[in-house]
């Protein structure tokens, strides 16, 4: 059981939000643009200064170096950046990488020897995904991940993402704008207000 | 033998070129010809006064008196390299660590070179002390400035690459390597190249001055080898701890790029 708990999180003039994912479980997150969902994201993965109290499990945030803590607790930013010139190069060992993961994304093993400036918005997202789960993370928080992508590649990327919360007990954060999305891979949904309250989804 | 002396009508003809440079800026309209009345001026403003200065230091070498001018050195200097960078480091502790690394580095290195190398008696002689200082600042203020500035500006340009290397959970050192690297070599790379030309485009300007004082060419070379190295010294050292204070400065306790910490000019 791995169980992404946050109690009374604040960070800048937002909060204090108090959040638990079970492993395994996918929380949708909506909201309106600027609301602060990002915010949100980067305050849990420890990117930006907070207080409260962060824990995976027994694991707490403030306990572990904060590289250890953002490998285990993984954020996909909406835009990835690249910044050698050789995909494979930004992975630790890419030859190690599951082929069933390369597959849902719909990559060959080829993929490695791509040059970063030729790939498409798209590509670069879903082979973002590839890296971050290449680190093996025992939580998700994902930002708008499936937003570039057509909706064959979104197909791919929800049941890749899904299937590795359910393999490996991993809870989830998901950031969407596409409510049916939400419906499809989330079992709970929360609604960020503009002023960052969290409530139920459709209890506006 | 002495230097042949110059008289102010001698100096006024020198002016007199730059007088002409002054007028062809204006027709050229590049916008200059201000900046070159108010650098040319100061720079015979500056250069008056020091020589007052130095006469009297001269005349009393006291260790306070060498002590207070090489601080007033230090703090002009530090208030130039603030000065030159586009981005800097907010508040006091931005000067204090353009400032302090320039001290340790010059400081340590000139009184190595004055205590140890050079070897005179008292070792702050200030015919010594004062040019040998002036040369190592100067050349360590350029490096520090250089490479603190392309840290914080390619920092700043490429902060969304750093933060996407660390949320893949690289530390903080790894993921400004590169960056690292870089500005440390552009800090470093002008007196390595000076290093390289030297006697073969360029004859070093205290050189030319030693000769043309009266010394003889070889006593004047070997003392130019021994100020490309101090200076080779001074401003590597300088450098390396100017940027490695810089990169902890603009990184917190839990790995967090803290650019609001830099101020734009």
């Amino acid at each position: 059981m791995s169980r992404l708990t946050i109690e009374n999180l604040t960070f800048r003039d937002r909060g204090p939000y108090s959040l638990e994912i079970d492993g395994g479980e996918c929380l949708g997150l909506q909201g309106a643009s600027g609301a602060g969902k990002t915010l949100l994201l980067r305050a849990i993965v420890d990117l930006d200064p907070h207080t409260g109290n962060l824990r995976l499990d027994d694991m707490q945030c403030a306990d572990v170096p904060a590289p250890v803590w953002r490998k285990n607790v993984a954020m996909l930013p909406a835009e990835s950046c690249w910044w050698l010139d050789v995909v494979g190069d930004h992975f630790h060992n890419f030859g190690a990488v599951s082929t069933t993961w390369l597959t849902d994304l719909g990559f060959s093993r080829d993929v490695a020897g791509w040059q970063v400036s030729r790939l498409s918005t798209g590509e670069k997202q879903r082979l973002a995904i590839l890296r971050m789960l290449e680190n093996k993370p025992r939580a998700l928080l994902l930002d708008e991940p499936t937003a570039s992508l057509d909706r064959e590649n979104s197909d791919g990327v929800e049941r890749l993402l899904i299937e590795y919360g359910r393999i490996n007990n991993a809870p989830l954060l998901w950031v969407s704008h596409d409510p049916e999305q939400l419906d499809r891979v989330a079992g709970r949904c929360l609604f960020m207000q503009a002023d960052g309250r969290l409530e139920p989804c459709g209890g506006v | 033998m002495g230097v042949k002396p110059l008289s102010a009508f001698d100096l006024s003809l020198a002016a007199g070129l730059v007088l002409a440079l002054a007028i062809c800026s204006w027709r050229l309209r590049l916008g200059l010809e201000k900046r070159l009345a108010i650098s040319a001026l100061r720079t015979t403003v500056q250069l008056l006064i020091i020589g007052q200065v130095l006469r009297v230091l001269f005349a009393h070498a006291s260790f306070p008196f060498v002590f207070l001018i090489s601080m007033v050195m230090l703090l002009v200097a530090g208030r130039e390299v603030g000065a030159r960078q586009h981005r800097r480091i907010a508040g006091f502790s931005g000067w204090l660590l353009g400032t302090g690394s320039m001290f340790v580095s010059s400081f340590a290195v000139a009184f190595f070179a004055l205590a140890v190398v050079i070897a005179n008696d008292p070792w702050y002689t200030p015919q010594y002390a004062i040019p040998l200082l002036g040369m190592l600042l100067g050349n360590t203020m350029n490096g520090i400035a250089l490479s603190m500035d392309r840290l914080t500006e390619s920092l700043w340009q490429q902060r969304r690459i750093v933060e996407q290397r660390l949320l893949l959970g690289q530390t903080s050192l790894e993921a400004i390597h590169e960056l690292r690297q870089q500005s440390m070599r552009s800090g470093m790379i002008p007196i390595i190249n000076s290093m390289a030309a030297a006697g073969l485009v360029s004859l070093p300007g205290m050189m030319t001055g030693q000769i043309l004082g009266g010394s003889s060419p070889m006593d004047a070379v070997k003392y130019q080898i021994l100020i490309m190295f101090l200076i080779c010294a001074g401003t590597g050292f300088g450098v390396m701890t100017a940027i490695t204070l810089t990169c902890r400065k603009l990184f917190d306790d839990r790995q967090r790029l803290r650019l609001e910490a830099l101020k734009k000019r």
